[in-house]
């Protein structure tokens, strides 16, 4: 305890660009998978190629994933921008799944309906499949955020520094504290981050409080 | 692309494919920790999300659970654990078994939630045993979900126990940890595709097996 309140001011610093690192990724891959995700729900048999992708990119180890695209994108190696392409690469692959998943959940007879309506493609989507997919959508996005808290931690591998470093300089240091502070504040970090997520999915989908308070 | 093309000449050179550091030999090892992690975790996870499937209770507990070892970073508990209990096999396995249980554990509940409740009245009706119901009926009948778990936890560890080879173990890891300490980009890039190539092998087994467990098809 002592040494988390001497050190507060580094861990505060850390935990914040442990944040951007991680928050960038989740949105961006929540944007990114969207459409695909719709893709592979409205033609099948290309959505399941989609998908299958989307696994095996999940398979590619997080430490040579973050060393090889600096070489592709030809950015710089201690770049933070490389650990955002990397977790926004893992961010989408998880949430393609979950964005089929979400769009398979509407019932074709409600599309039908919206589309017997009037609706325009656009609108059908917009306003009929996208809000009935949140549930399942909000479901991968908690998901997506906890593991990308937890994935970012290996930044500091490579020299880009968050509360990852704190398991790093603990280890080099043997000193135990600095890595349990270090796990605590990743957790709490997944936690408020996850909460965040719950808040505005309420928000957006006021209609789902009426069902469950009754 | 050039770090492809290095990372293919590394792979073709055949010095790579024997001895200590050569790939078979870092296959099995990595292959090792893989499945003795598996198997530890599905010892604690199946069990458990069975009882929990079954009988219904604890799910909001499983649920929390689940997703607060998902938070648990990896390199935190590795380096933890090389603290407490020395270098050697017990800090990645530890490290891997939690990163495997929830994906087990999701699997066993999910799957027996997912067996039509009429189906397991029914199996009671006609006078199965609780042990029965579950054995027989609900296990069986979970099965694909359960295999989907198993599946999505070989192949998280598989991509993960890359990590071991950061506290000296060795492994696929090996290749990447080696390269980035002298920025040898062929030789990680290497060692990353017989990884993916590895994980590629063992989810299409998994797909086969699925497959061959799915009822009526």
């Amino acid at each position: 305890m002592r040494w988390f309140l001497d050190n507060l001011p580094e861990i505060r610093g850390l935990a914040w660009r442990h944040l951007w690192l991680s928050v960038i990724p989740v949105v961006l891959g929540f944007v990114i998978a969207l459409p695909i995700g719709y893709a592979a729900k409205r033609w099948r048999l290309g959505g399941s190629t989609l998908v299958s992708i989307a696994s095996v990119v999940y398979t590619i180890p997080s430490i040579a994933l973050l060393v090889i695209i600096p070489g592709v994108l030809g950015t710089s190696f201690l770049d933070p921008s490389n650990v955002i392409v990397v977790l926004t690469l893992y961010a989408v692959a998880v949430m393609v799944r979950s964005a089929a998943d979400g769009f398979g959940s509407v019932s074709e007879a409600v599309v039908d309906a919206a589309r017997a309506s009037g609706y325009s493609a656009w609108q059908r989507v917009l306003q009929v499949e996208l809000p009935l997919a949140g549930p399942v959508l909000l479901a991968g996005v908690r998901v997506v955020s906890v593991s990308t808290v937890s994935l970012a931690t290996i930044s500091p591998l490579i020299g880009v520094s968050n509360l990852g470093s704190l398991f790093t300089q603990g280890f080099q240091r043997y000193f135990a504290t600095e890595i349990i502070i270090g796990v605590v504040c990743v957790v709490v970090l997944a936690l408020l981050l996850d909460l965040v997520w719950v808040l505005l999915g309420r928000a957006a989908m006021p209609w789902l409080r009426v069902r469950t308070t009754r | 692309m050039s770090a492809f093309s290095g990372g293919f000449s590394w792979l073709a050179d055949g010095a790579h494919w024997h001895g200590e550091d050569g790939f078979p030999h870092r296959i099995a090892q990595h292959l090792g920790y893989t499945a003795l992690t598996v198997a530890i975790a599905a010892v604690i996870a199946i069990p458990l999300g069975l009882w929990i499937g079954h009988t219904g209770r604890l799910r909001g507990v499983a649920i929390a659970l689940t997703g607060a070892l998902r938070a648990l970073p990896t390199l935190g508990l590795l380096t933890l654990v090389v603290i407490w209990r020395g270098i050697g096999l017990t800090p990645p396995i530890v490290a891997l078994v939690v990163l495997a249980i929830p994906p087990l554990l999701a699997g066993a509940y999910a799957g027996l939630e997912a067996v039509d409740r009429a189906t397991i009245d029914a199996a009671r009706a006609i006078g199965m045993t609780e042990w029965q119901v579950l054995g027989k009926v609900e296990i069986p009948l979970a099965m694909p979900l359960i295999l989907g778990g198993l599946r999505a936890a070989v192949l998280q560890v598989v991509a993960t126990a890359t990590v071991a080879a950061y506290i000296g173990l060795g492994g696929l890891g090996r290749y990447v940890m080696d390269g980035l300490s002298v920025r040898d980009y062929p030789q990680m890039v290497a060692g990353s595709l017989v990884i993916v190539v590895l994980a590629l092998v063992l989810d299409g087994l998994f797909a086969v097996t699925q497959r061959a467990f799915s009822p009526q098809r």
